[in-house]
């Protein structure tokens, strides 16, 4: 396999980023990308807005570097090591296309009918992109964590509470996918 | 995140759809070292580098945060194909759409706050 441009295996990734959580551990931290929001927020002064901000945000800033760390990956991975196309099951790529008129599944990493310069000058685009960051920032918070929060490091930990977050994600997820698509899209 | 195709919303989509392992494949083996490592921490003592104890506090109790919050982060993980780790990976990548996502998901954050005393919890 060429390592450098094809994309890696499950058994490759899973494992990089168990890796990555116990790394986190190791340096007395833990592996969670979305408090980062939360350190963001407090950084730009949402601390006068809610209690909730109030917190010693200058003892998380590692949050940030590990943000910093995922930026200049997904800089180093899509600029010198991908063509950047993704192939998946074909009977979905064939049903994004009939369904949805999304063709590109296939050619693009993401869907420029969603993610390219021209789709955002239809705001009903950028609504959608919106409405679905403020969907992941507030169920995150929430839920007190993302995937790598409660389905990585919080069923790591055999914690009961991180199975029922990721439980909702799923519920959410495919409801989203086979209920909310077809009157959204 | 990038190589492994997990940062793409195709792949979000197809597993949504159950259409291929990869998704499954990639979270369940992380998942599987994570408990065997996690563990193995825990029986032999082991400490970070800095001597405090491990952050491996357990989750505070609860059942509804959980599964409404994971409800609507579900929801709009499906819809913006990214959970917060991809979308910075996707930024770094030059997918400059996706800062409206990210701007989203601060702002989203932020309701919470705003919102958190009159959720149930």
């Amino acid at each position: 396999m060429n390592w450098i441009y094809d994309p890696w295996p499950w058994y490759v990734a899973g494992p990089l980023i168990a890796l990555v959580m116990f790394v986190l551990l190791f340096v007395g931290k833990q592996f969670g990308m979305s408090s980062n929001l939360r350190t963001a927020c407090a950084v730009v002064g949402a601390g006068k807005a809610a209690d909730f901000f109030k917190f010693d945000w200058k003892a998380e800033r590692w949050n940030l570097m590990v943000v910093l760390g995922a930026i200049i990956g997904g800089f180093i991975a899509a600029t010198y090591m991908s063509d950047n196309t993704v192939a998946i099951n074909p009977a979905v790529a064939q049903q994004l296309a009939t369904d949805y008129n999304i063709t590109s599944a296939g050619d693009s990493y993401l869907p420029p009918e969603l993610f390219s310069t021209e789709a955002l000058s239809n705001p009903f685009i950028i609504l959608i992109l919106l409405v679905g960051g403020v969907l992941v920032g507030f169920g995150a918070r929430y839920a007190g964590g993302c995937t790598s929060g409660h389905a990585i490091s919080g069923l790591s930990n055999l914690q009961l509470p991180s199975l029922i977050a990721v439980i909702g994600f799923f519920i959410g997820g495919l409801v989203m996918v086979h209920l909310l698509y077809p009157l959204i899209f | 995140m990038f190589k492994s195709e997990a940062a793409s919303w195709f792949r979000i989509y197809e597993m949504f759809q159950f259409g291929s392992f990869h998704m499954y494949g990639i979270i369940g083996s992380a998942l599987v070292l994570g408990i065997i490592g996690i563990q193995l921490i825990k029986r032999k003592n082991i400490k970070p580098i800095n001597g405090e104890e491990m952050r491996l506090q357990p989750k505070e109790k609860g059942i509804i945060r959980y599964l409404l919050g994971g409800i609507i982060f579900g929801l709009g993980w499906a819809l913006a194909g990214a959970c917060p780790g991809p979308m910075y990976v996707l930024a770094g990548a030059g997918y400059v759409s996706i800062l409206i996502v990210i701007f989203g998901a601060v702002a989203g954050t932020f309701l919470y706050g705003l919102l958190k005393d009159k959720l149930p919890h």
